[in-house]
């Protein structure tokens, strides 16, 4: 029987008078990216935290890969990776000590061998002998995914991962998440932007003051609306594809941007 | 749990050693203020101040160590609250690790750090004239309650990384604890205060504390000072690690 990698049952919880997450009920499927989306404050932050055994809920229960995040948190740990909502990186290390530090904390085998690998994947082996402390906001991202990648876990959680970076940084990690995607590891993405939920998620659930208001597919999504009428509008260039001309990104994020755009005139 | 907790800690450690090696000023900072503290009383006040030891620099050095302690732990609650403001806190409590090996790299650096500092301290004093008639196991006993000393105040400065709302938060708390030593017989001896200030002198942590270090140092036989400034940084210890450990639960609540 395949379990949900993620099961999420009247999960509530508060902060003194505030209560943040009021009885949340969501499922995860192994293998597919899985968004919540939800304006700032609507709790996606904390469900993240309770899912990464951070906090303890009020009320209901949650697992993850099987294991209760109360009870069996130690096996949940082993299970998943936390990326956070702000790069957590060590800026007074260079990048290679950063990714070696997690491979030993995960008693890897070879941790230089690891981290050299995937400062390789990530476009940062030059870079790697450097102190995060002078790396760009994307290289830090980067590097951040890099590290919770480390150790092969199931289950990824992506809290807003492209917040505050630059259009180009925010392709790179888009293509990231989708290469996730392909091999099969869970993602559980957080993010307040509608076209990445769009982008790269297979379910989008809605959290809004606390509880999930909707969960499903983009296609299932659409139908809660009412049929589009067709329209004629000017296709302007957007100002992302202005600006990714001008800055002249490689071919790759050129056309994930063409991709980008194709999808936003079809809703 | 704590079958990774040594693995852990000491990779945690050579993690923050890092920081300490990269950033040579913390320890700097930290030995530099008590070295001038000990030049000013030396060769400014000391010529005013009788005590009956054969040299001021003698009677001073205990005092000094402990001021020394008592700024140094601040970059303790920096650094942890450092940690806890950039995430990486909750990276490491979101990994399989023994999760205590994140607090105790932070005291175990604590004691490294501070110990390097002490050592700069007392190559400067025997510069200025410090000489002891101490043996090997005195020097021990030395160590072992500054060690003690600096354990107790670190987990203070645990608490106070944990619970800070800004990075001079986190450092301020040490203010009230770097005065403590100039109302005690570090400088002078109590005799000469008056009598509220004395009974305070006489009966706060610091007093029992230098005077054991001093009676070891003068190869005297210690009083009951050694028992009650043990007494002192235990009861400090067991206090500060209760609240620091209430403090690390809320964090996860």
């Amino acid at each position: 029987m395949a379990t949900s990698a993620i099961r999420v049952k009247g999960i509530e919880k508060s902060y003194k008078d505030l209560h943040v997450l009021r009885g949340v009920d969501f499922e995860v499927e192994p293998g597919t990216v899985f968004a919540l989306l939800g304006s700032n404050g609507s709790g996606k932050t904390t469900m993240v935290k309770l899912l990464s055994t951070l906090l303890k809920a009020d009320a209901g229960s949650a697992a993850v890969e099987g294991f209760d995040v109360a009870t069996e948190s130690l096996q949940v740990r082993q299970s998943i990776s936390l990326t956070g909502q702000f790069a957590a990186v060590d800026e007074v290390l260079t990048g290679k000590e950063n990714l070696v530090l997690v491979a030993k904390l995960r008693h890897l085998k070879n941790p230089g061998g690891i981290a050299d690998e995937l400062l390789a994947q990530f476009g940062l082996t030059e870079a790697g002998s450097r102190k995060v402390a002078m790396y760009s906001g994307g290289m830090r991202r980067r590097l951040d995914i890099a590290m919770s990648l480390i150790g092969d876990p199931k289950v990824i959680f992506l809290d807003e991962p492209t917040t505050g970076l630059d259009p180009e940084a925010r392709l790179e990690v888009w293509q990231i998440v989708k290469n996730l995607a392909k091999k099969g590891t869970t993602v559980l993405l957080t993010t307040q932007y509608l076209d990445e939920a769009e982008q790269l998620a297979d379910r989008i659930a809605i959290l809004h003051e606390g509880r999930i208001i909707a969960n499903g597919t983009l296609a299932e999504l659409k139908q809660l609306l009412p049929p589009a009428k067709v329209e004629y509008v000017e296709k302007q260039p957007s100002l992302e594809d202005i600006f990714l001309a001008l800055v002249g990104t490689g071919t790759n994020n050129g056309a994930e941007a063409a991709n980008n755009e194709s999808v936003k005139d079809r809703s | 749990m704590s079958t990774h907790f040594f693995a852990d800690t000491s990779v945690l450690l050579g993690r923050s050693m890092r920081h300490i090696f990269r950033s040579v000023d913390t320890i700097i900072t930290t030995a530099i203020t008590p070295i001038a503290l000990m030049l000013l009383f030396v060769y400014v006040f000391g010529g005013a101040i009788r005590t009956d030891t054969e040299n001021y620099v003698n009677y001073l050095l205990p005092g000094i160590m402990l001021i020394a302690i008592a700024s140094g732990i601040a970059y303790t609650a920096v650094r942890l609250f450092t940690d806890l403001q950039s995430g990486i806190f909750e990276r490491f409590q979101s990994m399989p690790i023994a999760r205590s090996s994140v607090l105790w790299a932070h005291v175990l650096t604590s004691l490294v750090a501070n110990g390097l500092s002490l050592l700069i301290i007392v190559l400067v004093a025997l510069l200025m004239g410090f000489r002891t008639s101490a043996n090997v196991l005195d020097w021990l006993a030395v160590a072992g309650i500054l060690a003690l000393f600096t354990l107790a105040l670190t987990w203070i400065a645990i608490v106070a990384g944990l619970s800070a709302k800004s990075v001079d938060g986190a450092g301020g708390f040490s203010y009230p604890l770097i005065f403590l030593p100039f109302i005690s017989s570090a400088f002078v001896p109590t005799e000469t205060m008056p009598g509220p200030v004395r009974w305070f002198a006489e009966n706060q942590p610091v007093t029992s504390i230098v005077n054991t270090i001093q009676d070891l140092f003068a190869q005297r036989p210690e009083g009951g000072d050694i028992w009650v400034a043990l007494a002192w940084c235990l009861g400090i210890l067991a206090v500060s690690y209760a609240v620091a450990t209430a403090a690390y639960k809320r964090q996860i609540a």
